[in-house]
């Protein structure tokens, strides 16, 4: 017996829009049974992961917070993504980010100014761009594999970041613990709404999204992308450059992580500590696929993937499941999204085995 | 029969009301954690103090804690969940906790808090460290004596004071005994890479140490040592396992009588805001035994504890120089602890640049 | 024992597990599949390397079960991205996450265990040669095994029609099928054999390098086994370099600071990070070179036309 596929004629849009559900109720199942296996009561896990989470107001705001910079990085990479540009980069970018907005409160913390906060974020949106530049030049030009220098300057990044608070921009103020000032009243992202803490940064990934959303569906740019990422050749031929297409996606990915980095820290931290993000930028690249590289699915898995954080805590405390269930919940949900999405383009067929043989030796 | 449902319903009523009123008694005591509870180093230590409140408090108590909380926001997220879901008094257990405890405190007044490390308090936030750096200073004297060439090797997470207040006692105590002993330190820019963690070891000991001590968590180093036929010292826990004829003695963190105390003073009502930072005599650390050294070593060793848990000694006491031969503290000198807790300088006879 | 052999033998504990992981993904590589996993894999071959030795007392059953678990976990990539033809970059990293989390729960139980190390095996003679002897000669099996696999992927590669075919569905799937040669069971192959070398690299881990289970013990090193593979541009003896070069670079990070020089210690961290950027610059600098050598086909997914 073996599987094959058989590419449907037309994209199934029963199953475009059946998929994520298939694959969130296989998550559930599957996840049920290793509760089962655990020893815990499945319907109590479940619940507490899955449902605990979304009934109350202030866990809600907590639900936007986590989501916000896994939206407004995962956006900025999906740009890169469909261009066939592979940033695996954006947790660098996101420290870049958060230490060049971070500058003004740190070094200049006397100026106080309404104009402190914008400044700070567009000079984060430039921190993470030229951040990703790096990459960007590398390979337009030197023709050098984005994916693993992208990925080396996370590691460069999170060190220059360590040696900042450690040393230079250590608090003067703070027992020479590694941190820098709390950031001032005017460099403070404020709240969004009076019912809880979810910042500004929420609503920066919800507008960042839909701008994408728009840019794909409706401008040339965004055709660009599309025919550049499925066919650098076509490509050519419509009269795009793919070089420019480099420079173009991984400076606005990095933009989009280095705000989403100084939208953290300015909103969440408010101040730069050694370790700023639990891997944001890496999550990110989940959600970005998990959002199908599709700018308003990526705000749904944004949110999904928060719930699962969320939910891995409420399950610690109400039934006792070690955090690492969240991270077997995370994989086992893109598995099962990525292999659902598969009946978006095929059909599957189980073909018994004695006539896939006979199959082979007619091919040999 | 009326009467008889009359009577279930009360009992019921009653009992209800029983069980209601002892679940109200049971104090819900909660712990954050930075890592997981089964990492063999700082968390577990913390873990086991819980266990030991579970234990001792029995069932005046109810103990609940959330591991792997990263610092910053999703550490106000963990510790509000808390907050939120009854506990009465939450520690929290490492130092990038501190901001995070002090907004959740503000926001939830009727709870108390207690931050493991750090130097913020409120009405109901208090702090509590350990001075590890106690036991640093019996290792430095151990070493000295068992180092045949007078030098060990230091293997260190990071620059924060903790770190570097531990590298000054050593050498402080190694000196003590002999005039002349040197470490050389080796950053490894982590708390837990069991790999990186052995490279380090393997370094400092090609580079001619003879005695190994370490400020990470995992075992590797222990290990390695052993595998070299070198001395070395534990830390957080007891590691002898990890090395029978290696380890000299450990540093052991013995978080539990401390959680004790507090959960006890806070069921009777007396909690309050206080800012401990407790020694060897409180019983916060202990030496893991004295094991593979001489008698006299071990004899040396004892006294100097013994020393040190009666006030009679304290490590940081003059006459004292900078590493650059600048003079620190006066003969008979001690340093306070504001000086500790912020400590960024080296003494006389570090064989490194501290990162600045 | 010289204070450049230390350093040098230090280097190969650390460089082994690097060149194992990485020769595995390179010919998953050369035969057009990108497997983000490696990390995935590895922590899982590490764990069950470690679970095994400690069940049996034998480490060598510890070797076998590690090599059996990344291959096994290789397997759930290969169904995803071949027969499902999911996209290659986000299974690696659901992979990836998976691995963390399932080795994390499996491992519980074998914490704070004391670990039994894979003894080195001295060869006659050879052991006996200064210098070279303890270095190479005086290693553990899996040491032996890396190079040997190394020498093996070479020649199967360049040498063997078998490789011959793994290279063509690499560089162009489409002409590979025409030609007969099935390119799902070539891959399915190649991402196997990737699976088992990363769980053998984990295996390394939790055997020899550091014998003791703790949870993220790969620390990233499947990442870097990843960038080898681009670094050494997919030729087998190019990888043992670049590990070696990565190895080199880090402990004598460590040995730098032990002599005191007074450079900050990030700086010195993120040196090997930055040694991989510059040779990768410098080796992809001359464009022809690298792209004879880059499978075309790479993390694209092929579906047969019927």
């Amino acid at each position: 017996m073996r599987i094959e596929l058989e590419k449907r004629p037309n994209v199934s849009a029963l199953f475009s829009i059946l998929s994520p559900f298939i694959a969130f109720a296989l998550t559930i199942v599957f996840g049920g049974i290793m509760f089962a296996l655990l020893g815990k009561n499945p319907a109590a896990a479940l619940y507490s992961f899955f449902v605990e989470p979304l009934s109350e107001v202030w866990s809600l705001h907590e639900l936007a917070i986590k989501a916000a910079p896994l939206i407004l990085i995962g956006v900025g990479l999906s740009v890169c993504f469909r261009s066939n540009n592979w940033n695996i980069g954006a947790e660098g970018q996101f420290i870049m980010g958060a230490i060049a907005g971070s500058i003004l409160p740190v070094v200049f913390y006397d100026w106080q100014s309404p104009l402190v906060l914008p400044l700070m974020l567009v000079l984060g949106m430039i921190g993470g761009a030229i951040f990703a530049a790096i990459p960007a030049f590398l390979k337009a030009h030197m023709n050098t594999n984005e994916i693993l220098t992208s990925l080396m300057l996370v590691y460069v990044a999170q060190l220059f970041l360590d040696w900042l608070v450690r040393g230079p921009w250590r608090n003067p103020q703070g027992m020479n613990f590694p941190e820098t000032r709390t950031f001032g009243a005017d460099a403070i992202l404020p709240e969004m709404l009076v019912s809880g803490r979810t910042h500004w940064g929420f609503a920066f990934a919800i507008i960042a999204a839909l701008l994408v959303w728009f840019m794909m569906r409706y401008t040339l740019r965004g055709f660009e992308i599309t025919v550049l990422g499925q066919s650098e050749r076509a490509g050519r031929f419509a009269g795009f450059s793919s070089r420019r297409m480099i420079w173009f996606s991984m400076l606005f990915s990095g933009a989009l992580a280095g705000l989403a980095g100084i939208s953290e820290v300015s909103g969440a931290i408010q101040q730069l500590r050694p370790v700023i993000s639990p891997g944001y930028g890496f999550t990110a690249i989940i959600v970005a696929f998990l959002g199908r590289l599709n700018p308003l699915g990526i705000i749904a898995a944004g949110l999904v993937l928060a719930l699962t954080y969320l939910g891995g805590e409420a399950a610690q405390l109400s039934i006792g499941v070690s955090d690492k269930v969240t991270r077997v919940f995370q994989g086992l949900l893109l598995f099962f999204v990525l292999s659902c999405d598969t009946l978006i383009h095929y059909r599957i067929r189980v073909v018994r085995e004695r006539f896939a043989a006979l199959k082979t030796d007619e091919a040999h | 029969m009326k009467k008889l449902l009359l009577a279930l319903a009360t009992t019921t009523a009653v009992l209800g009301f029983a069980s209601a009123a002892s679940a109200q008694e049971k104090a819900k005591i909660c712990f954050v954690y930075v890592g997981s509870k089964t990492d063999g180093g700082w968390t577990q230590a913390h873990d086991i103090g819980r266990q030991q409140v579970e234990k001792e408090l029995g069932d005046k108590v109810e103990t609940q804690f959330l591991e792997n909380v990263p610092e910053g926001p999703d550490a106000e997220r963990a510790i509000e969940r808390l907050a939120r879901s009854g506990c009465g008094l939450v520690f929290t257990t490492s130092f990038g906790f501190m901001d995070a405890t002090i907004k959740i405190a503000q926001k939830f007044p009727d709870v108390k808090f207690e931050h493991a490390t750090g130097y913020k308090t409120a009405p109901n936030v208090a702090t509590y460290n350990s001075r590890f750096y106690e036991g640093r200073y019996i290792q430095g004297q151990i070493a000295a004596k068992m180092s045949q060439k007078g030098v060990a090797g230091y293997i260190a997470s990071f620059p924060i004071p903790e770190v570097v207040m531990g590298i000054n006692s050593f050498v402080i105590g190694a000196r003590s005994v002999n005039p002349d002993f040197k470490i050389k330190v080796v950053w490894a820019n982590t708390w837990f890479d069991p790999g990186k963690e052995a490279d380090a070891a393997k370094a400092l000991i090609d580079q001619g140490v003879d005695v190994l001590t370490q400020h990470t968590d995992t075992t590797a180093p222990m290990q390695v040592a052993a595998e070299r036929g070198i001395k070395a010292f534990g830390q957080a826990s007891d590691m002898i396992a990890a090395g029978p004829q290696t380890q000299l003695t450990a540093i052991v963190d013995t978080w539990g009588a401390y959680y004790v105390k507090r959960t006890q003073a806070f069921i009777d009502g007396k909690w309050e805001t206080t800012s401990s930072w407790d020694g060897l005599k409180d019983g916060i650390l202990t030496m893991a035994p004295y094991t593979n050294m001489p008698d006299d070593v071990k004899a040396m060793a004892e006294a100097t504890e013994a020393k040190i848990k009666s006030g009679e000694l304290k490590p940081f006491t003059g006459p004292l120089n900078k590493q650059d031969g600048t003079a620190w503290l006066k003969e008979g000198e001690a340093s306070d602890d504001a000086t500790l807790l912020g400590m960024n300088f080296y003494v006389e006879g570090v064989d490194d640049k501290l990162p600045q | 024992m010289g204070i450049v052999e230390a350093i040098l033998l230090s280097v190969i504990t650390a460089a082994t597990p690097l060149v194992l992981a990485a020769a595995g993904e390179l010919v998953a590589e050369r035969s057009g599949v990108l497997n983000l996993g490696v990390e995935g894999m590895m922590i899982m071959g590490a764990v069950c390397a470690f679970a095994a030795t400690q069940l049996s007392g034998s480490p060598y059953i510890g070797v076998l079960a590690g090599i059996a678990a990344g291959a096994l976990f290789s397997l759930l990539f290969g169904f995803l991205t071949l027969t499902l033809v999911a996209n290659q970059v986000a299974t690696g990293l659901a992979l990836t996450l998976l691995g963390l989390g399932v080795s994390g729960m499996l491992g519980e139980s074998f914490l704070g265990m004391q670990g039994i190390k894979l003894q080195p095996i001295a060869v006659p003679l050879l052991s006996q040669v200064p210098f070279i002897g303890p270095l190479l000669f005086r290693q553990d099996a899996i040491f032996y095994l890396s190079i040997a696999i190394v020498a093996g992927i070479h020649w199967f590669l360049f040498r063997t029609r078998s490789g011959l075919k793994l290279r063509a569905v690499g560089d162009s799937h489409g002409s590979a099928h025409a030609l007969g040669v099935d390119v799902i069971r070539t891959r399915y192959l190649a991402v196997l054999f990737g699976g088992a070398c990363a769980g053998l690299a984990g295996a390394q881990l939790s055997l020899v390098y550091t014998p003791q289970w703790v949870e993220n013990m790969s620390a990233g090193r499947g990442w870097i086994a990843l960038a080898l593979v681009v670094f050494a541009s997919w030729r087998p003896w190019r990888v043992v370099a670049g590990g070696y070069l990565f190895g080199a670079v880090s402990i004598s990070q460590l040995h730098a600071q032990a002599f005191g020089i007074g450079i900050p210690s990030q700086f010195l961290s993120s040196l090997p990070y930055m040694a991989t950027i510059v040779v990768l610059i410098l080796i992809s600098h001359n464009r022809r070179m690298t792209l004879i050598n880059t499978p075309a086909s790479l993390g694209k997914p092929f579906v047969p036309d019927r």
